[in-house]
């Protein structure tokens, strides 16, 4: 079995982490075949909205901004996909402003962009959004640090286990190299797994540019003795 | 494959994961209804007031995960703490004998998954663990009403499960 892909909660680059990092070891409780982590919460599609899934129509008027489409597959360690799974994503706008109260950076929020989309997969394990391309912003973890663009994505999968949040990023991003959050998963493989791929086939002539983000989750621990 | 890693959640999830009633497995009045509250407090000791908190009992429910409906039960809620670091779920008593609860926050890199016992019992889990370390895991309160708190890090900190 390959190497966990994740970040060690404990990684003093991102400051948060000194207080909230658990300091003992997970505990191994694998041997349990009834165990209802390894269950999951099933999602209908009539939980999600038609318009959920389009963040450029959540308002009167259309928010300001790269026109972006993405898209991919949820799909398990062996590349099958993962239907019927709730995909929610967040992001800040193109200012690189989250409409979240908590957030003070000086730059303008979009009356026409709330930064929120819901979906759930479908056969094929495809999910599909079309939003505007996050700007990036300057947070206070050290000096002159910014958060290079990104989309915040929560997924569920076929196990409580398997459940995932995590971060996408898009491809030349200057930031990425600097940001403790990215850089804090130690394998550059698996930093490579959360860019984006920009891709012509996605993009729509004189509409929206595409990015492809397949996301990859791990066997329920039972499937992997 | 190489799998998709985690990022922590941050702290601007609040106006995006919530949903309306996400708290409430269970309407109000519900005739087995059970009230799970507690809070989550960091390595000093400090309530965390950006946590998300997810509860699972093992099955999805009437009508899907994320709908509600009168005297109908879901499987699965969703509470973010507040400033003083609580949260609180309406729900009924799991078939097994524990709640299986995840954190999010800030500050985890990925999130953390632990047990709710609703009472002390010989159990596979509970067994392995030394008496203080079990303790972390066991709710207080009876009937109606339990109390469960989530340390992250230090004393008396809460077992956290290997998945």
């Amino acid at each position: 079995m390959p190497p966990s892909p994740h970040p060690p909660n404990q990684s003093p680059g991102y400051r948060s982490t000194l207080l909230r990092a658990p300091a003992q070891a997970p505990v191994p409780f694998k041997t349990d075949p009834d165990a209802i982590e390894l269950t999951s919460p099933v999602f209908g599609h009539e939980e999600v909205g038609a318009l959920d899934a389009d963040l450029t129509r959540q308002h009167h008027g259309e928010p300001i901004g790269e026109r972006i489409i993405v898209t991919g597959r949820v799909l398990d360690g062996d590349g099958r996909p993962v239907r019927d799974t709730l995909v929610e994503v967040w992001q800040a706008n193109s200012a690189g402003r989250y409409i979240h109260q908590g957030d003070q950076h000086p730059a303008p929020l979009d009356p026409n962009f709330t930064g929120a989309g819901r979906c759930v997969t479908d056969a094929e394990g495809r999910y599909r959004f079309v939003t505007i391309k996050p700007g990036a912003y300057p947070w206070r973890n050290h000096s002159n640090a910014w958060r290079p663009a990104h989309i915040h994505f929560s997924v569920f999968g076929r196990a409580f286990t398997e459940r995932l949040v995590t971060q996408m990023y898009f491809p030349g991003d200057p930031l990425m190299p600097f940001d403790p959050i990215l850089q804090s998963i130690p394998d550059a493989a698996a930093r490579q797994r959360l860019v984006s791929d920009f891709c012509l086939e996605i993009t729509e002539p004189e509409w929206a540019l595409g990015y492809a983000f397949d996301i990859v989750l791990g066997d329920t621990p039972m499937e992997t003795p | 494959m190489t799998l998709t890693p985690s990022q922590t959640v941050g702290p601007f999830y609040g106006y995006a994961l919530p949903y309306e009633h996400d708290w409430e497995l269970v309407a109000e009045g519900h005739p087995e209804a059970i009230t799970l509250s507690g809070r989550v407090l960091d390595g000093a000791g400090e309530p965390v007031p950006d946590a998300l908190l997810e509860l699972w009992l093992g099955f999805t429910g009437d009508r899907g995960a994320l709908l509600r409906g009168d005297g109908l039960v879901s499987g699965f809620g969703r509470c973010g703490t507040a400033p003083d670091g609580s949260y609180r779920f309406r729900t009924v008593r799991p078939s097994g004998p524990y709640l299986s609860l995840q954190i999010f926050a800030r500050g985890l890199l990925r999130s953390v998954l632990t047990r709710v016992y609703l009472e002390d019992r010989p159990d596979p889990l509970l067994d392995s663990l030394d008496p203080a370390r079990r303790r972390t895991l066991i709710a207080t309160g009876s009937g109606d009403s339990y109390h469960f708190d989530v340390r992250l890090q230090g004393t008396g900190e809460t077992v956290f499960l290997d998945f």
